[in-house]
């Protein structure tokens, strides 16, 4: 895909986010709509999957630390045909497939359960790991928020990654600085998030988590970065595209009513055709 | 009892992870910087290319497992019962038990038989919060014999599993040739008529000293080994309650939540019977020589004995 076909895929996948958490009427928004661009291109570009085939073994496997980040997930699966775009409306309700957090026995394409910040970055860790012990050629990939580096677990997972080594590895930072209680600057500082990786053997890479151009640079460097695992430090806006969720706390875990739906798709239709015009 | 080979489980558990390594290319065993004191420096020793030591951090150790796990591997996870059910148990409740995944947890350490290391690193709550966890197996195993047949089954079956093991040596009381472990299934050691003495991990060889010394009074107990807790032989403890119409239950493990509460949970709701358990009487314990503890807190043949004599009056 080019850059415009993925920015009007992740165009597709935010207006899933906002009909998924508007139906629930419960969710996390923010955090889904920051990660939206690169959910886009590691499902629609980078990673070796099929949808037709979700178990298949040589797959490239991902893990979202952040499961409270689900809607974004759902919605990027939905739109890349693991399952209907229809079903995202029966986020969180019961007898639904898609679970408040992500599960993998309900939902296909879901390669681990996650939802306790800091312990999917050990689960895809212990997958890189394995596809080292035995020389499989699969990647993995793994995304975090900036509110979970606080989980001291991160930084064990951290130091084995980078002990072993693992340059099939690839961590996220969806750093959009803000969590539930507030900006990460005031409630625990996370900061300085590419020094922390540097120094537990990351080769750390930061980018506009919103510019395809930075985001297909720095997962192809990744690719090419041997001996050590990758961090991808990527400033993301939170909200990203809906007007008044943009950098805004309050929007971490609120669902819109059917007002602020209908101003939050409009919002999106815009970009949608703003980028129709290109 | 004194004559018999004594082995600790933990022993058991290295030598079995060696011979399941020698016949299966998909066992992986993890530890977190433990792998003297947990014996898997035995199957280091034996497989170091699938030994992981994973440091001192005994979360991120559980969902590596978790990782390897759903990659086709069979991990067995490796630390102390404090650590492997206490530190890690979210860990445990939801990357291994939500998600049903098959990692096998080794568990060395747990009890009081611990030692001289004191009540910091004596584990008497392992067995009850792994309870609690939907789709958990937890085996106990009473000696070298059924430690290492455990291991193996454990590592057959697919799901979850929580292996407990112990420091100490126990004596080995069950005979390898006509042994045989079967998952869920007690076994019926003594038959009795008098009352029902329910058993797991190392109270299980005191329990059968136990009745010989009342037989001695004129009490005629049956013994029984529980070695899988969950899930529990509930048509065996209700043939047995049936039969003595009263039962004990022992445990190296607190009163609340282990053997003595399944046995309970188990009665209560078809059999109404009464029950006297035997073991860590909600108290955390201390510092000294494992024989020193089992006798203080009562663990041992004339503790059991005694509870018994003063529960049958």
């Amino acid at each position: 895909m080019d850059n415009l076909e993925l920015q009007k895929m992740a165009n597709e996948i935010r207006k899933g986010i906002v009909t998924a958490v508007h139906a629930a009427k419960a969710g996390h928004p923010g955090g889904s709509l920051s990660c939206a661009d690169i959910m886009t291109y590691l499902y629609f570009e980078e990673m070796n999957i099929d949808p037709k085939d979700p178990k298949k073994e040589d797959r490239d496997r991902f893990v979202l630390s952040k499961g409270h980040c689900a809607p974004a997930l759902y919605s990027t699966l939905a739109n890349r045909g693991y399952f209907p775009v229809e079903d995202l409306v029966t986020l969180r309700k019961l007898g639904s497939h898609l679970q408040g957090h992500p599960c993998m026995a309900h939902t296909p394409g879901v390669d681990m359960n996650t939802g306790s910040l800091g312990q999917g970055v050990s689960v895809a860790t212990g997958m890189a790991l394995s596809a080292k012990l035995s020389n499989d050629s699969y990647r993995v990939y793994t995304v975090l928020g900036d509110g979970e580096l606080a989980e001291g677990q991160v930084w064990e997972a951290a130091m084995f990654a980078g002990f072993k080594k693992l340059d099939n590895l690839v961590v996220i930072v969806d750093n959009n600085g803000l969590q539930i209680d507030g900006p990460i600057t005031e409630v625990c500082d996370s900061n300085p998030i590419d020094e922390k990786f540097k120094a537990f053997n990351f080769h750390v890479i930061t980018i506009n988590a919103h510019d395809f151009d930075q985001i297909r640079a720095a997962f192809k460097e990744a690719r090419e970065t041997k001996g050590m695992p990758t961090c991808i430090v990527a400033k993301s806006i939170k909200g990203k595209d809906v007007s008044f969720m943009e950098n805004s706390v309050a929007w971490h875990g609120v669902a819109p009513n059917d007002e602020q739906y209908e101003i939050a798709m409009a919002d999106l239709e815009k970009v949608g055709e703003a980028l129709c015009q290109k | 009892m004194s004559e018999v080979k004594k082995i600790a489980t933990r022993v058991s558990y290295g030598n079995a992870l060696v011979e399941l390594g020698n016949e299966h290319d998909d066992l992986v065993v993890l530890t977190a910087d433990l792998a003297a004191a947990t014996k898997t420096e035995i199957f280091l020793k034996a497989h170091p290319d699938k030994h992981i030591n994973c440091g001192i951090a005994e979360a991120n150790m559980t969902d590596i497992a978790v990782g390897l796990a759903l990659t086709g591997k069979v991990p067995f996870c490796s630390s102390f019962a404090m650590f492997s059910a206490g530190r890690a148990f979210e860990q445990v409740r939801n990357s291994i038990g939500y998600p049903h995944v098959n990692v096998k947890i080794g568990a060395t350490h747990a009890g009081i038989s611990v030692g001289e290391d004191g009540a910091s690193h004596q584990c008497n709550e392992d067995i009850a919060l792994m309870r609690t966890i939907p789709g958990m197996v937890i085996i106990s195993p009473a000696d070298d014999v059924e430690a290492r047949a455990a291991v193996k089954a454990a590592y057959e079956y697919e799901g979850p599993v929580y292996l407990r093991f112990g420091r100490a040596g126990v004596p080995v009381f069950n005979d390898e040739s006509t042994y045989k472990f079967e998952m869920g299934k007690g076994i019926v050691l003594k038959e009795g008529k008098d009352v029902s003495i329910i058993a797991t991990g190392l109270t299980v060889p005191e329990s059968l000293e136990a009745a010989n010394m009342l037989a001695k009074d004129g009490i005629d107990a049956e013994v029984i080994n529980i070695h899988t807790i969950k899930p529990i032989d509930e048509e065996l403890i209700l043939k047995t309650a049936k039969k003595t119409g009263r039962v004990v239950t022992a445990e190296e493990h607190s009163v609340i939540g282990g053997l003595g509460s399944a046995v309970c949970d188990v009665l209560s709701a078809k059999l109404p019977t009464l029950v006297k358990k035997i073991g860590m009487q909600d108290v955390f314990g201390e510092s000294g020589s494992a024989s020193a503890l089992i006798h203080k807190y009562q663990l041992d043949a004339e503790g059991i004995y005694d509870q018994i004599k003063e529960f049958m009056k």
